[in-house]
C-alpha cells in the first residue's frame, strides 16, 4: 500500500528539496476555515500538513497551541470533526500528505479500530500521538497498520542511542526530531546543537528526518533545512492566524508567512 | 487467635516492569520525558533496596515527620454511629498536617541521591505543595510549586505557608485552573528543565514509576496501622476507609493489607453535588478508562475524549483522574469505591470536630462520612479504620464561606 508521505519525500529527495511541514490546530481560529487554510498552506509550498487535534490537557504544548486548542474545543471541535475537515480538504487535494498530531485520550474514546478506519476513509496519512511512545502503541498500531496509516515517531535530545535504534525500527514515513528540551513554541533553538543528534539518528535509519520546535521564520528554517529533510513550523504560524477577521485573511496571512520561509529553505539547498 | 504482623501482597498487585497494573498504568509521556522516567525508575529501585537509604528515610519519618502516628479509638463517633467501633489513623498529626509529607520526605531524599538541585511540584489543596516546600527548605533546594488560580484563592493559607518556606508559587491560569492544570504546567516545566530538576508528584498517578513509588512511600501508614491494630486491639480492622482524589493516602493505608483477604477496602470519592449531577470528581464511580497525565486509568471525559471539569468542596479531591492501581483494585474487586457528597462531607466535618475535638481536612471528612455510614450497618464487635489523612486548619476559611460567615 503506498502512502502519500513516502511519495512526497521520495519526490523531494529526487528534487533535492527539504519538506516544509506547517502545523495548525484544527478548527483554529474557526472550525469552518480549516480546509481553506490547509489549501493555502499547500499553495504556499507546504509538503506535509500537520493538523493538531485539540485536547483539553496538552501537557507538551506551550501557551500558543494551548490557547488555540482551548478555543477550538470551545467551538465544538472533536476528532470526528477534524476527520470531516480532512475529508473536505481531500475533495480538492489528493496529493498533500496529512498527519494528525495530538494526544491519546480522544482516540481512546473514539475507539482504535473505528478511528483507524475513519481516518483512512477521510484521507489521513499518519498520526503522531505526543503522549504515546512506541512501547504503549501496540493495540492502536495494529489497527493503523491495517489501514495503511503511518505512526510518526518522536525522537528528543534526551533519547539514548539504544532507544533511537528501537524507535527507528518501528517508525514509518518520517521521524520527528524535537529540537530542544522544552515545550512547543519556546525560543530555545540552537541550530548548531542539531548536528550531532541528527548524525546519530541517521546512523539508525534511512527514513527522512523532520525537525520541529522553536523554528520561527526564514532564518531558522533555512538553517535547519541544511541538516534535515523536513522543517516543522507550528506556534509561529498559529500566532499569525490569531485574530484573523475572516477566512480569506487567515489564508492570506498563512501564505505571506510561509512563502519567504519556503524561499529561504530552497535557497539554502542551492 | 494469632495474627501475622507482616504479610506480603500477592504479586498480581505489583506492576510489571513498565508499570502496568493489569491494563492500567504504563508510561504515556512525550519522548523528551521518557529518559527522565527511566532515570527515576533506575534510581528508585536501586535506593529502595539500599539499607542505608532506607535507614535514613526511617529516621526522617521518626524524627522529622513524627511517626508513628497513633491509632485513635473514636468512642463518641462510634456511639453516634451505633454499630462497629471506629478507629482513626491520625495522619493529621504528622508534621505539616497530612500524609503528604511521607512521600515528599522520600522523594526529596531520592532527589538528593540523584544530584538534582531543583524541586518542582503541583498542588491542589496545597498540602502537597507545603510538604514539598518543607522538604526543599530543609534540604536547601530551590522549589517551584504550580497551583491552579482557583485553588490559590480557596487555599490562601497554604499559599502563604509555601511562600514562608521559600517556595515560589506559580499560578496556573489555563484550563479549569485546578489540580489537573497544575500537573500539566509542572510537566511543561520538567520537560524544559529536566537535567537539574526533580518533579515530586504528590499522588499515586503519573507515569511509572510514580504510582508505585508514591504508594511505597505512603505505605508506612498501612504498615503501622496493621501493626498497631494487632498489638493494641488484637484484631485486624474489618474495613479500611480512605478518601480518594489521586489516591495516595488510600493506597498507603490499603497496600499493606492487600494480602489480608478478610479486610475490606473502601475508597471514598468526591461526589460533589451528587453523582447524578455530573458535578463531582468521582472518576472510579462515574468515569471510564482512558489516558491522562502519563497513565491509563479511570477518568472523567466527554464523548470527544476531552477531560471534564470536576467539582468538589475539597480542592485535594478535585481531580478528574485517579491512580492506576486503584483502577486495578476496582476492576479486580479487591477494593470498592463509593461517593460522598459535599454536604455529607461537611456534616462529617462538624461531627468529628464537635464529638472528638478533631478538626479534619475536608478531603478526610469524606472518609469520615463513609466510615460513619459503614459502622452504622455493622456489629459492635467489628471495626472500621478510617484514614484521617489530614487536618482541617487549611479549610477553616472555606467552611466559614460556605456557611456565610466572614472571618
Amino acid at each position: 500500500m503506498s502512502n502519500r508521505i513516502d511519495e512526497r519525500f521520495n519526490a523531494l529527495a529526487g528534487a533535492g528539496r527539504t519538506a516544509l511541514i506547517p502545523f495548525v490546530t484544527a478548527g483554529y481560529p474557526d472550525p469552518a476555515w480549516t480546509p481553506s487554510i490547509m489549501h493555502a498552506l499547500a499553495r504556499a509550498g507546504a509538503d506535509v500538513l500537520e493538523l493538531g487535534v485539540p485536547f483539553s490537557d496538552p501537557a507538551a504544548d506551550g501557551p500558543v497551541i494551548q490557547a488555540a486548542s482551548e478555543r477550538a474545543i470551545s467551538r465544538g471541535v472533536s476528532t470526528r470533526l477534524v476527520l470531516d475537515m480532512v475529508r473536505e480538504f481531500r475533495t480538492q487535494d489528493q496529493q498533500t500528505p496529512v498527519v494528525l498530531m495530538g494526544y491519546l485520550n480522544p482516540i481512546e474514546r473514539y475507539g482504535h479500530a473505528e478511528f483507524a478506519r475513519d481516518a483512512e476513509d477521510a484521507g489521513v496519512d499518519g498520526i503522531l500521538m505526543v503522549d504515546c511512545p512506541p512501547e504503549e502503541m501496540g493495540h492502536l498500531r495494529s489497527h493503523l497498520d491495517e489501514h495503511g496509516i503511518y505512526p510518526i515517531c518522536l525522537v528528543a535530545p534526551t533519547t539514548t542511542a539504544q532507544r533511537m535504534e528501537r524507535i527507528a525500527s518501528q517508525a514509518r514515513g518520517y521521524i520527528y526530531y524535537v529540537s530542544f528540551k522544552g515545550i512547543t513554541g519556546a525560543n530555545r533553538l540552537e541550530e548548531t546543537s542539531l548536528e550531532e543528534p541528527v548524525r546519530e539518528l541517521r546512523s539508525h535509519t534511512d527514513l527522512p528526518l523532520a525537525v520541529g520546535f522553536g523554528i520561527k521564520g526564514p532564518e531558522s528554517a533555512a538553517a535547519v533545512a541544511g541538516l534535515a529533510d523536513g522543517v516543522v513550523i507550528g506556534s509561529a504560524l498559529i500566532e499569525q492566524l490569531s485574530d484573523s477577521p475572516s477566512c480569506d485573511e487567515a489564508c492570506q496571512r498563512a501564505l505571506r508567512f510561509l512563502a519567504p520561509i519556503r524561499e529561504a529553505m530552497d535557497n539554502s539547498r542551492l | 487467635m494469632s495474627i501475622e504482623t507482616e504479610k506480603s501482597a500477592p504479586v498480581s498487585f505489583e506492576p510489571d516492569e513498565h508499570g502496568h497494573f493489569g491494563p492500567y498504568g504504563g508510561i504515556y509521556v512525550s519522548e523528551t520525558l521518557i529518559h527522565a522516567h527511566e532515570e527515576l525508575k533506575e534510581a528508585y529501585f536501586r535506593w529502595r533496596d539500599d539499607d542505608e537509604f532506607m535507614a535514613r528515610l526511617d529516621a526522617d519519618l521518626a524524627h522529622y515527620v513524627g511517626r508513628p502516628s497513633p491509632i485513635y479509638f473514636a468512642s463518641r463517633l462510634t456511639e453516634l454511629a451505633g454499630g462497629a467501633r471506629i478507629f482513626l489513623k491520625r495522619e493529621d498529626l504528622n508534621h505539616t498536617g497530612a500524609h503528604k509529607i511521607n512521600n515528599t520526605v522520600g522523594q526529596a531524599l531520592l532527589a538528593d541521591h540523584m544530584g538534582k538541585s531543583r524541586i518542582i511540584a503541583e498542588t491542589g489543596a496545597g498540602q502537597h505543595g507545603v510538604a514539598s516546600a518543607t522538604v526543599a527548605a530543609r534540604m536547601g533546594k530551590s522549589c517551584v510549586v504550580y497551583m491552579g488560580e482557583v485553588d490559590i484563592h480557596r487555599q490562601a493559607i497554604n499559599v502563604f505557608r509555601m511562600k514562608l518556606l521559600g517556595a515560589e508559587v506559580r499560578p496556573v491560569t489555563s484550563g479549569s485552573q485546578t489540580l489537573k492544570d497544575a500537573l500539566n504546567e509542572a510537566m511543561r516545566d520538567w520537560v524544559t528543565n529536566v537535567d537539574d530538576t526533580f518533579y515530586i508528584i504528590g499522588t499515586v498517578a503519573g507515569a511509572h514509576p510514580y504510582p508505585v513509588m508514591v504508594r511505597d512511600f505512603n505505605a508506612v501508614v498501612g504498615r503501622e496501622a496493621r501493626r498497631q491494630m494487632v498489638e493494641q486491639y488484637d484484631t485486624l480492622p474489618d474495613v479500611l476507609v480512605a478518601c480518594v482524589g489521586g489516591g495516595s493516602n488510600a493506597l498507603g493505608l490499603f497496600h499493606p493489607f492487600i494480602g489480608d483477604d478478610d479486610v475490606r477496602m473502601v475508597g471514598v470519592e468526591a461526589a460533589g453535588h451528587g453523582l447524578h449531577t455530573g458535578q463531582h470528581a468521582a472518576s472510579l464511580c462515574a468515569g471510564r478508562p482512558g489516558v491522562l497525565h502519563g497513565c491509563r486509568t479511570y477518568l472523567m471525559d466527554d464523548d470527544a475524549g476531552q477531560i471534564e471539569h470536576t467539582h468538589s468542596v475539597s480542592a485535594g479531591l478535585d481531580y478528574p483522574g485517579v491512580g492506576p492501581e486503584h483502577a486495578w483494585l476496582k476492576d479486580t474487586g479487591r477494593a470498592q469505591y463509593v461517593g460522598i457528597t459535599d454536604d455529607e462531607a461537611m456534616d462529617a466535618f462538624h461531627k468529628l470536630t464537635r464529638l472528638e475535638g478533631i478538626l479534619p481536612a475536608l478531603e478526610s471528612s469524606h472518609a469520615v462520612a463513609q466510615g460513619l455510614k459503614l459502622a452504622a450497618e455493622m456489629r459492635p464487635d467489628q471495626t472500621v479504620l478510617v484514614n484521617l489523612s489530614g487536618r482541617g486548619d487549611k479549610d477553616v476559611q472555606t467552611v466559614a464561606e460556605l456557611e456565610g460567615i466572614s472571618l
